[in-house]
């Protein structure tokens, strides 16, 4: 019996060991609940991607209703950046860094909008919608076309203007000796 | 001398008083005499400065105020720390209140054991205690368009220096087990935005601290409260705060704040990407912009000299406007990555010169001029500035920035 109660024991102990950090015996693996809650971190290859897709259309209305009011009706800019315009300035004196003219990939777009907009209201677009809003707002850039649906498959396809406009850190570029 | 020993202390520090105020001397016999003693303010719980400190640290007006930065005085700060109070903020979408008995660390993705830890589990674990510099990358940007900056606040306000203390992240990324192929970290903050950035995972193997202690204490909630980021040497947005969420990947993940922000646009129209360690830096304090010289006579020239790349090795000032450079004294100890405080004895003549400090690093990286800097990147990069600051001593002793 006490070879039985033994055997017990073991595996009573085991099974929250099993999920435990082999070295110091800390954490649990986490529930779903607690992966729900993280933002959802979008791949530029479109990993992370949910269901669901937006229109143009659909994405022209969501911006009047909850975007417009800090980036102006024609995303031009007001509290919140200017979100059109600027491609062809980067070489110039007064580059203007926009959505259309510097960011390099169009999953960026989805993932920040999803995670830190509306500014008063992070999160509160469900992925239709957001979606739909950056739909619009690359159609704005003339970046995708009216007819144009984003979803999962579509969004990473699309081309940024400045998509190879990055370039690795060479310094020390000054200052080395 | 008629006064007990204890009187006759007080008398000696009324005669300096009233020596200040200036022939006062027959009233403060009088004081002396009748006065008793006061009692000061009982013990209390948790300190304050003295209510005749004033230093605070200064923001922009600004429609979001939870979003934007607030600079550190450095022209107010002595030594080499930086109180938690005064620590230079950044946040994007306010700052959380975060109960540390239901916060969670997740560690997920490229792992073989996703592990959920509770705050109390990771203040369980070995600890690492280091004094480092945490320096905006965006610290001194206004100064790429011209060296107007009125005080050293403003202009270079956006570094501050505590003693952090926390679990290295390699030890949790060990315990979770890395998987073959992983090469990135995404980390992410449990505040409203859930700021994100992406990490190389050698760098995360590195040196790189998960803390939750800073100057001897909890992180403060502007600090990220109850975990955050703190890694040696890179520009503060990197350093996550209210750390919740570091997702194992094979890529990076070309977060906004690390593809529209935080990159170096140059004169050719590309941008740098991930330019993460802030390189050798320095500025005198005082005099400094805005502050005023009574008059001319012996000072103590003083500043600030840090470097991601490592130790300060070096700081020469000019007091002639850069014709002579002169090594200052360099406070001991030197470490690392942390601030290291340098001084000069000066002696003002009353007539105007202009004054700056330039650091060299034990990498051999000398600070640069902001002239050096522009002729190899133009003025639209907005990050990553370095270069000398100069100040202009007035005859009158005003001191201001050099263009003004």
């Amino acid at each position: 019996m006490w070879r039985h109660s033994a055997l017990v024991l073991v595996l009573a102990s085991a099974i929250p060991l099993a999920a435990q950090s082999p070295r110091f015996g800390v954490g649990r693996p986490p529930t779903p609940e607690e992966i729900r809650d993280l933002g959802a971190a979008i791949a530029p290859d479109g990993g992370g991607l949910p269901e669901g897709s937006g229109t143009v259309a659909a994405g022209r209305e969501v911006f009047a209703a909850e975007c417009s009011r800090c980036h102006g009706p024609k995303a031009e800019g007001d509290v919140g950046p200017v979100l059109v315009g600027g491609q062809g300035t980067l070489r110039t004196a007064r580059p203007l860094k926009t959505v259309g003219s510097f960011w390099p990939y169009a999953t960026t777009l989805w993932d920040y909008i999803n995670r830190a907009m509306p500014f008063d209201k992070p999160g509160l677009l469900k992925p239709p919608q957001v979606y739909a809003v950056v739909a619009y707002i690359l159609n704005l850039n003339g970046i995708i076309g009216d007819a144009a649906v984003m979803d999962a498959q579509s969004l990473p396809k699309v081309r940024m203007p400045n998509r190879d406009g990055f370039v690795a850190d060479p310094r020390p570029d000054v200052g080395k000796k | 001398m008629k006064h007990s020993g204890k009187t006759s202390r007080r008398h000696v520090l009324q005669i300096g008083a009233a020596a200040i105020g200036g022939g006062l001397l027959a009233q403060q016999k009088t004081l002396a005499a009748e006065t008793p003693g006061k009692l000061g303010e009982p013990l209390g719980p948790y300190g304050d400065r003295s209510p005749f400190e004033k230093a605070v640290r200064w923001r922009r007006e600004s429609k979001t105020p939870e979003t934007g930065s607030s600079f550190t005085p450095l022209q107010d700060s002595v030594g080499t720390l930086t109180p938690s109070s005064l620590h230079y903020e950044r946040h994007h979408a306010g700052i959380p209140t975060i109960d540390p008995s239901r916060h969670r660390l997740v560690i997920h993705g490229m792992v073989d054991r996703p592990l959920s830890l509770s705050v109390a589990e990771i203040r369980r674990l070995p600890s690492v205690t280091r004094t480092m510099v945490l320096e905006c990358g965006g610290n001194s940007g206004s100064e790429w368009a011209a060296s107007t900056g009125p005080d050293v606040q403003r202009s270079y306000g956006l570094v501050s220096c505590s003693e952090w203390t926390g679990v290295l992240l390699s030890l949790l990324l060990a315990e979770a087990g890395v998987r073959p192929g992983a090469s990135w970290v995404i980390a992410e903050g449990a505040d409203a935005c859930r700021m994100e950035r992406s990490i190389p995972l050698a760098k995360a193997m590195d040196d790189i601290l998960v803390a939750y202690g800073q100057n001897g204490e909890a992180l403060r909630p502007a600090q990220g409260y109850p975990l955050r980021l703190r890694i040696p040497g890179w520009e503060g947005n990197t350093n996550v705060k209210w750390l919740h969420s570091l997702k194992v990947t094979d890529q990076p993940y070309m977060a906004r704040d690390e593809t529209s922000k935080y990159s170096d646009l140059m004169p050719d129209g590309k941008a740098r990407i991930f330019t993460y360690q802030m390189e050798a830096k320095s500025v005198i304090t005082f005099p400094s912009g805005g502050q005023t010289l009574p008059g001319p006579g012996p000072y103590e020239l003083t500043g600030l000299a840090w470097s991601g790349l490592g130790r300060i090795e070096r700081v020469e000032v000019t007091t002639d406007g850069g014709r002579t450079w002169v090594p200052a004294q360099l406070q001991e100890p030197r470490l690392p990555m942390a601030f290291t405080r340098f001084r000069l004895p000066w002696r003002f003549d009353g007539r105007e010169t202009v004054i700056a400090s330039r650091a060299t690093d034990e990498s051999g990286y000398i600070q640069p001029s902001r002239e050096a800097l522009i002729a190899v990147r133009g003025t639209n990069s907005n990050y990553h500035f370095n270069g000398m600051k100069f100040w202009k001593v007035r005859a009158d002793g005003t001191v201001s920035n050099v263009e003004a």
